[in-house]
């Protein structure tokens, strides 16, 4: 008998072309995931280098980070979002990359599109130049963020160098209990692993909690996998996944669809297969989650306290919770319900998903935003969108006082002119909470978007559960 | 890429843990199409005061740290984004080292791919490394790849893991690129057995 495997030793050694001794694998691609931000230099690499993309039909490129997402807001008057975006279009169109453009209907954020137009799919492995790449490892994919050469490495050639990471089991156990939602189990996580606690591992998710989450579900807590430091999350494919993929516009159909699913049944850990970490979560115990901090691994429940720097033990910890707290203007050891905010983010790869905004609207639905609190409802994708609007979500939204844009990364990265202002507090459904992250001087709390909304109707941070009569 | 070669360089201390990718540079200087001029908005929200004039309580900007082609941050450097204009930004800046107890994994292969070394060091040299650059603020390490060696100014010499293949890519100047394309044979191999 074979030697018990995990998922994820499986991708890894069905994709290893070579590997020379003393050297990293070389891994081969099944998807090229590719945005304006990270990609222009690549292009210019190959053109210096006379090299064509070896495979443009394994290649697929969208803009999201610096679009616009307020509508009519075309053309882009930031000259460089502007000039970044023609780049990727010449860039697309040159080397014969399918692009989903300004003008496509089906574009959106990289991580949104990938999963629902039915490119990503169980057993490929993934890669983008973006970290949040670890989103599609939801399918069962091996998929990872990588920087601008290694782009340009995977253009040329479809391979990348790579060292084996190690591996590390979340295991969730148990129902979660209502209002808990996907974030804040990885929220939970991130709070006990810290920034750094999976570096260099990949992630497998794993246990009754995580197989009853949704695919949607699934996507929230891969993608944030990149904020524990791991190379990739991970989830073995089950019925959820083939239901989710089956009829996409490129998954597999008719003969191959049965052949697919019949290969994909097969990317499991087998019994008896060890990883290198492990670490077990009990879904009963975990409650709505919120960072208090400036990096995803400083999160408390949301009726608790912010945690003491004399009571983190090492040194360097203990002035970076004060760095922290400086930053964020708050106190040590003080609860955050009632801190009042200005701005909520609903979007970002994270949370942008129809059931991401349907969650928010189902709690905003005839209720009011707060006065002086203003909110953005940014759709993943423009498929999102639609859906949304077909199911009267955005009439909701804009009834409440809601912002309702287009879709792109917005307020997540601020790099295409929806920020924060110095000083301002935002709750936000996205991932980082690092300083600056939503805007210069801006000051981010992490949550779901079922917490998110619940600030926007009162203005402060509120525990959603005191707002749901069961 | 350049060869890397020794070198000997005063450190700056940047002694705080988990600096992400959007301190070492912020995004929205990633509108840039090229890799030209990102020195000049490295740890741009805390190099410049809001009005866009140096902070000069920040150590980069010390006149004594000029030049400096040795950083020695806190633990988990570079967390946060694959952004690969974070190396573009510490070399460009002028740095060749950084040395940390831990990096990120993307920071740690996208700084090798630009002549930028990660040294790791254990957690207790890491510590006497920032006695020594508050006792001495003036000290200067000398980074010797070739024997992995960090020498201190007392004569005490510290050694640092490096794989060999990036050692060797680091050492020649040589680009990944070029060692990949030579396994076009192996690639249509494997496209032609798994497709
Ligand atoms: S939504 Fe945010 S995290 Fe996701 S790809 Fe866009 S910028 Fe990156």
């Amino acid at each position: 008998m074979n030697q018990p495997t995990t998922l994820f030793e499986k991708i890894w050694n069905a994709h290893v072309v070579a590997q020379e001794a003393d050297s990293p694998a070389v891994l081969y691609v099944d998807l090229h995931l590719v945005h304006e931000v990270t990609s222009p230099q690549a292009f210019t690499g190959l053109r210096q280098k006379g090299l064509r993309v070896r495979r443009p039909e394994r290649t697929v490129a969208t803009i999201d980070h610096s679009v616009p997402t307020r509508p009519l807001s075309f053309p882009i008057t930031d000259e460089l979002a502007a000039k970044q975006i023609q780049q990727m279009e010449t860039n697309a169109q040159e080397f014969g990359v399918r692009l989903y453009g300004l003008d496509s209907q089906q574009r959106g954020i990289v991580h949104v599109i990938g999963p629902e137009r039915g490119f990503t799919q169980p057993g490929m492995t993934i890669v983008c130049g973006d970290s949040h790449t670890s989103t599609h490892g939801a399918f069962g994919a091996l998929a990872f963020g990588i920087g601008t050469s290694e782009v340009e490495q995977v253009l040329a050639t479809q391979c990348l160098l790579q060292r084996k990471p190690k591996t590390f089991e979340v295991r969730v156990e148990g129902k979660l209990s209502p209002s808990v939602l996907a974030k804040d189990i990885i929220l939970a996580l991130l709070s006990k692993i810290g920034i750094g606690g999976a570096t260099g591992h990949v992630i497998e998710y794993t246990g009754s909690a995580i197989r009853s989450l949704t695919m949607e579900e699934r996507m929230t807590i891969c993608n944030m996998s990149i904020e524990g430091g791991a190379r990739a999350g991970m989830i073995a494919p089950d019925d959820f996944t083939y239901e989710y993929i089956s009829g996409r516009e490129f998954a597999p159909n008719g003969a191959k669809w049965d052949e697919s699913v019949r290969r994909w049944r097969q990317l499991r850990t087998d019994d008896g297969a060890t990883y290198d970490k492990s670490i077990v979560l009990n879904a009963q115990e975990l409650a709505p989650m919120i960072t208090y901090g400036t990096n995803p691994g400083m999160g408390i429940p949301i009726t608790g306290h912010i945690p003491q720097p004399e009571h983190m033990g090492d040194s360097s910890r203990k002035l970076a919770l004060e760095k922290a707290l400086a930053y964020m203007g708050l106190q040590p050891g003080k609860p955050l319900l009632g801190q009042p905010i200005d701005v909520v983010f609903i979007g970002s790869c994270t949370n942008s998903r129809i059931s991401d905004l349907r969650l928010a609207a189902s709690l905003l639905k005839e209720r009011k935003v707060a006065p002086n609190v203003r909110v953005l409802v940014v759709p993943g994708s423009m498929e999102v969108k639609r859906q949304a609007e077909m199911e009267g979500l955005d009439t909701i939204f804009k009834a409440a006082g809601a912002e309702w844009r287009e879709a792109g990364c917005s307020m997540c990265i601020a790099m295409n002119g929806d920020q924060l202002e110095p000083g301002q507090y935002a709750v936000s459904t996205s991932n980082r909470n690092f300083e600056g992250r939503q805007g210069k001087g801006g000051r981010t709390f992490l949550a779901s978007p079922l917490t998110a909304a619940a600030a926007a109707i009162t203005g402060k941070i509120t525990d959603v559960r005191t707002l749901i009569s069961n | 890429m350049t060869q890397f070669q020794k070198f000997t360089s005063r450190v700056v201390p940047l002694l705080i843990n988990d600096i992400d990718t959007d301190q070492i540079i912020p995004a929205r200087f990633l509108k840039a199409t090229d890799k030209l001029n990102m020195g000049k908005n490295l740890f741009a929200d805390w190099r410049y005061l809001p009005d866009g004039s140096p902070n000069k309580d920040f150590v980069l900007n010390k006149p004594e740290n000029s030049g400096a082609q040795i950083l020695l941050a806190g633990d988990n450097f570079g967390c946060g984004s694959s952004r690969e204009h974070a190396p573009w930004a510490l070399s460009g800046f002028g740095f060749r080292a950084i040395m940390s107890t831990s990096f990120a994994d993307i920071f740690r292969s996208n700084a090798l791919k630009n002549s930028l070394l990660p040294i790791v060091v254990e957690p207790q040299v890491h510590s006497e490394l920032i006695t020594l650059v508050q006792n001495t603020p003036n000290a200067s390490l000398t980074i010797d790849l070739t024997n992995q060696i960090v020498q201190l100014p007392n004569g005490k010499s510290v050694s640092f893991p490096i794989d060999s293949f990036s050692k060797t890519c680091l050492l020649n100047g040589v680009d990944e690129l070029g060692y990949l394309l030579r396994f076009e044979e192996k690639i249509k191999e494997y496209e032609r057995t798994h497709s």
